[in-house]
């Protein structure tokens, strides 16, 4: 990411690798590719994952699904919480990598880094909320008594914005997390990196190993076999252009996945809103007749 | 035990005039099909057909289509106060109606009187009412201050429940400001089309709700046409995955409301009369044809025989038979393609080892008829524990643990519903949890409001209907 200069030290770069199942692997296939910045300057080779690093996300993510689901919202919150607190913590290098992979200026950057800092915290604060605003007693007419609570979904594939690397990642990666779903998040193809450092604060933040899963590489390519994927129960397809976006809807169809379309217009900068924390939702109602 | 015997108690079909033949509901008035394509409707329980109804084309799709979005401005553009007015206008009118209606439903449908009568038109003007009263709330319904219908909703329902789904459907859809394009089932349109008269009775404006009658084909087209902007199915999963793959990459929002295989969990320590009664309810309600049934009994090994008597004692009183006796327990299957199905899955059972019981009943030599029929022996790998049936046949299988139990009720791509009888409450709320199941019932089954969302997880569908959740999914937010 820079260049040796005379008279300092040669810098020690990083090998940006994957994280599944809470460990950091190469590719199976042992393929890279190349980011460079918004010049075109080379910055590092990231992961170029396969079709079996997406089925092997996925396997981590079911395996991770019962523990985060079962967790108490309460508990959900203060990881989310943490995983704000351990990005300020990186605030600088994530800086740098969203000014260079953006083509960001420095101050530009540092408001995206800083806003993403503020959606964590924002949607730490809504795990233990969602279910009054989503659920609630139901004055049935008869002699029941009977509830509506969410429930998370469950695996949920997540092609993150191509153009927000960090920002964009955030804010739809936090809302799944937060309402007990699990995720394999496909990073921005041209953009990668913050996002795979964003891998290395979630292993810090007890953020349990498989509950996110964070693979770079062709989103058309990975996007195809998590789209088709039995085991996966929800797509969010936001970093697909409108074509990809088609066929994997077509291809979700065949479990039924709950499909999120992407929106060209989606500001995330704005106020979010619930959209996306319900969107990963089911509803359970549960009936029990009362009286002595 | 003495059972007593029952004299013939037949409800008079003098209360309904069925017209000879139907035209489809387009823009506030019935037309026939542009290309006068007609097929015949017939009482599942005798055979007789009962009316002639058009069958819509593309070009019926496309006016009824127009005819909504026609309708669209001025009826989105009412204050919430009257749209509510209308809908409780259409609820009292089908409260007025409801003999009438009921006895039209089990004619067309071939289920129990007493079930058309005391469950379906109670709860289908209570669908009205209920949504009649969210029309001038909606601010306040959780999506924002000022949330938006969609445009023109294109529904399709199946023949299960003709006018109850018919109501999930309209009610919230009106409720919210859209306007509607209803396809019944081929095998059920008699009762949406009365519907269409109740419309024109209260003085809906023209082109607000438009009914075509049709097949399959004719749902198609409504679904592919680009002047719908939400699609709501209700139906087999199959369709409904079709229909996912024809609204990909479109702006139409959907939601559907699938098939389902569900597990009614019966633990030693439950109430066992009770239980038995639930099991009964759970499967042999509407013939079967529901698709949140309890068709798969798992009881818990330690009572599994003393379960089984009771099951087979009390399934010998079930009378099944003429659906509009007040006295019959089970109706006719709807239609000859629905009981060929139900006859296969059977057989496949008895050819791959489960023993095959149903009590001694006599069934009618006239129209569909299928004998309750519950299955022992099952396992996890059969046919029967696996396919939905639609129909009164009952697959048993048992477990000893709780967590068994959870493992084998959630062995499914479905995800609609579950029962679970035990006096432990701590137990029902550890099992409420862990299974995958948009609809528990504790010690009931088959309970439905309007109050209450109702929908699937998994390959059952998407979204919920009912409930302050049934708004959301024709607003736009």
């Amino acid at each position: 990411m820079s260049e040796s200069q005379p008279g300092l030290k040669l810098p020690v770069l990083k090998t940006y690798k994957l994280f599944v199942g809470g460990a950091f692997p190469r590719s199976e296939s042992g393929r890279v590719y190349e980011v460079t910045d918004a010049k075109g300057q080379w910055l590092a080779n990231a992961p170029l994952a396969s079709r079996k690093d997406a089925r092997d996300a996925v396997v981590a993510a079911r395996k991770a699904f019962p523990r985060w689901s079962g967790a108490t919202a309460y508990n959900r919150g203060q990881v989310l919480y943490r995983i704000a607190e351990m990005v300020q913590g990186r605030r600088e290098q994530f800086r740098a990598e969203v000014a260079l992979g953006e083509g960001l200026s420095k101050s530009k950057a540092a408001t995206a880094v800083d806003a993403a800092i503020d959606r964590l915290v924002w949607y730490a604060g809504w795990s233990d909320k969602v279910a009054q605003i989503a659920g609630g007693a139901n004055p049935v007419a008869g002699p029941f008594f009977n509830l509506s609570t969410p429930e998370p979904t469950g695996v949920v594939a997540v092609l993150a914005p191509q153009d927000s690397s960090l920002l964009g990642l955030v804010s739809v990666l936090a809302p799944v997390l937060t309402t007990g779903s699990v995720a394999v998040v496909v990073a921005s193809e041209r953009a990668p990196l913050p996002a795979l450092s964003f891998a290395e604060a979630l292993a810090t933040s007890d953020v349990p190993g498989g509950v996110v899963n964070v693979l770079s590489g062709r989103t058309a390519e990975l996007g195809r076999p998590l789209a088709a994927h039995q085991d996966v129960n929800a797509i969010d397809l936001t970093g697909a252009d409108a074509e990809l976006a088609t066929e994997l809807e077509v291809l979700a169809a065949e479990n039924l996945k709950r499909v999120r379309r992407p929106d060209p217009s989606e500001d995330f900068a704005a106020d979010p809103g619930t959209g996306r924390l319900l969107g990963f939702l089911e509803t359970k109602t549960v009936w029990h007749p009362t009286g002595v | 035990m003495t059972t007593f015997t029952y004299a013939p108690a037949p409800e008079s079909r003098a209360i309904v005039d069925i017209a000879p033949s139907h035209g489809l509901f387009i823009d506030g008035e019935f037309r026939p099909a542009a290309d006068e394509a007609v097929f015949k409707t017939v009482s599942p329980a005798s055979e007789e057909v009962l009316s002639e109804v058009a069958q819509a084309g593309a070009e019926d799709v496309d006016a009824a289509v127009r005819a909504a979005r026609k309708a669209f401005p001025g009826w989105s553009g009412l204050p919430g106060a009257e749209r509510a007015k209308y809908l409780f206008r259409i609820a009292r009118l089908i409260q007025e109606r409801s003999r009438e209606l009921a006895v039209l439903e089990s004619l067309d449908n071939g289920k129990p009187i007493r079930e058309s009568r005391d469950v379906d038109l109670p709860l289908v003007a209570a669908h009205f009412f209920y949504y009649a009263g969210w029309a001038d709330k909606l601010p306040y319904a959780g999506f924002g201050p000022g949330p938006r219908p969609l445009g023109v909703a294109g529904q399709v329902i199946p023949w299960n429940f003709p006018l109850l789904m018919l109501a999930w459907k309209v009610a919230p859809a009106l409720a919210t400001g859209n306007t509607v394009v209803l396809k019944p089932a081929e095998t059920t349109p008699l009762t949406a089309l009365l519907f269409a008269r109740i419309c024109q009775q209260a003085g809906l404006p023209r082109g607000v709700v438009n009914i075509l009658t049709g097949d399959g084909s004719s749902g198609a087209a409504l679904v592919a046409h680009p002047g719908v902007d939400k699609v709501a199915f209700t139906g087999s999963t199959e369709v409904g995955k079709a229909i996912a793959r024809t609204v990909a990459g479109s702006d139409k929002r959907l939601t559907l409301e699938l098939g389902g295989k569900a597990a009614n969990i019966v633990f030693e320590d439950a109430a066992l009369d009770q239980a038995v009664e639930g099991i009964v309810q759970g499967i042999f309600f509407n013939q079967g044809h529901v698709c949140c049934a309890g068709s798969r009994l798992l009881v818990q090994e330690s009572v599994a025989d003393e379960v089984l008597a009771a099951l087979k004692a009390r399934m010998s009183t079930l009378r099944v038979g003429d659906p509009l006796d007040k006295n019959t327990d089970v109706g006719a299957i709807n239609s000859a393609e629905q009981l060929a199905r139900i006859r296969e899955l059977a057989d496949a059972g008895a050819a791959e080892g489960a023993e095959r019981w149903s009590p001694e009943c006599e069934l009618p030599s006239q129209g569909y008829w299928f004998a309750p029929t519950v299955f022992t022996g099952v396992t996890q790998a059969h046919r029967i524990a696996r396919e939905e049936i639609f129909g009164p046949v009952l697959s048993v299988l048992t477990f000893r643990t709780p967590q068994e139990a959870v493992e084998k009720a959630n062995n499914t791509p479905y995800g609609l519903s579950a029962g679970i009888w035990t006096e432990k409450g701590s137990r029902i709320l550890w099992m409420a949890n862990r299974l995958r199941a948009g609809v528990i019932w504790s010690n009931t089954f088959n309970k439905f409001d309007p109050t209450s969302p109702f929908g699937g997880y998994q390959e059952s569908g998407y979204g919920r209907e009912g409930g302050r959740h049934g708004l959301g999914a024709y607003l736009d937010v």
